[in-house]
């Protein structure tokens, strides 16, 4: 049975929005999450009731993050490179600076790695399915990611920060 | 699964994240109304007879619910039975939250919103498009409403019909009681019915 598309966005919408951040940072992630959940609300009648819902919006947030990482490209003045320098806005996590910008430094397959294991919680066979390739290559990214994060970032070596 | 620190992005209650969220939230309920996505709109309103949920297609209101009935279960139903892309939108419900809030005022004897019947069919549909004929304040037995829709014999399939109104309050089946002067059942439960029947004729009392 369908479960109304209200209770979707509650039970995963968080989720996808942490995994946006780390995709494209806090600034760009807004307009992924939206267009992520706009496509989602489209397609979602025809999702199959057995499909894994976490990782379907997984996946689109993935192509929508790889199409606005394609327009940023685009773009004269380069964007990429920097993370948003945390403003004092009340943006989550301000303190987290250097956190941001060592996941920003990492690669692309990397990156997108550490976000759908450890942030969406995916198992690596569904990561493989959203990135191409094997799940082996998957674990290894994830684990790289994680390996580059704990050597750039300094905060890295408490464990699981209470908030 | 957190192995490094990282609260800004696993803490899944951080406070600025939920207003974020809210935010997002209220942009996907517009985007998906001008997109022509938002299938089934609801909200819940509060009144005199409990909170009720109230649900709405591009057509026009489609279902009323009590508390009794479990909102969680009727949006189960609703996503079944018309379209799984259904979202929490309170404005498509302005106009039929207004009226009812007039109506539960005593401002208002007469609804006047665009109505989806699409939830019942048949003989059931056909009675509940005749409900409205009971004027406020007014009643009729299940014997009478038979004979008004043309059936007379059939007294058990108002009843059917009227217990499984899925638009009750604005469809008035709680104007219909039994031949000997006693409520009969409602889809609201009991007090419901009478606190209705109250308003509507403050002199009303219960032949039993």
């Amino acid at each position: 049975m369908k479960q109304p598309f209200e209770k979707v966005v509650a039970r995963h919408g968080a989720a996808v929005l942490r995994v946006c951040r780390v995709l494209l940072g806090v600034h760009d992630a807004e307009d992924a999450w939206s267009e992520t959940f706009l496509a989602a609300l489209r397609a979602y009648p025809d999702l199959p009731d057995t499909a894994n819902t976490e990782a379907w919006l997984v996946t689109i947030a993935h192509r929508k993050a790889i199409d606005a990482l394609r327009a940023r490209k685009r773009q004269p003045a380069p964007v990429g490179e920097v993370p948003e320098a945390p403003t004092a806005l009340g943006v989550p996590g301000a303190e987290d600076a250097d956190l941001w910008q060592a996941v920003a430094a990492l690669p692309e397959k990397q990156r997108q790695a550490v976000a759908y294991h450890y942030v969406a919680g995916l198992p690596y066979a569904e990561i493989a399915a959203i990135l191409g390739g094997t799940t082996g290559a998957a674990r290894r990214a994830a684990a790289d990611g994680i390996r580059n994060l704990r050597k750039n970032y300094q905060g890295a070596t408490t464990e699981g920060a209470p908030s | 699964m957190n192995c490094f620190a990282s609260p800004s992005f696993a803490s899944p209650s951080d406070p600025a994240d939920a207003g974020t969220l809210a935010r997002l939230r209220l942009r996907l309920e517009q985007a998906a109304e001008a997109e022509g996505l938002l299938d089934v709109a609801y909200t819940t309103v509060d009144s005199p007879v409990g909170p009720l949920l109230l649900a709405a297609t591009p057509r026009g209101l489609v279902r009323v619910a009590y508390d009794i009935e479990d909102h969680d279960r009727v949006l189960d139903t609703l996503s079944q039975r018309l379209s799984p892309r259904v979202l929490r939108a309170p404005q498509r419900l302005a106009a039929a939250a207004r009226e009812l809030d007039e109506y539960f005022g005593r401002r208002r004897q007469v609804f006047d919103l665009p109505l989806d019947l699409s939830l019942s069919t048949g003989f059931r549909q056909l009675v509940q498009r005749h409900l409205p004929e009971i004027g406020y304040g007014q009643t009729r037995t299940y014997g009478q409403v038979a004979e008004l829709v043309g059936n007379p014999k059939a007294v058990r399939a108002v009843g059917t019909a009227c217990a499984t109104n899925p638009l009750p309050v604005v469809v008035p089946c709680h104007r219909v009681l039994r031949a000997d002067g006693t409520q009969g059942g409602y889809v609201g439960g009991p007090a419901a019915k009478a606190t209705l029947l109250t308003l509507e004729a403050p002199t009303w009392t219960t032949a039993a």
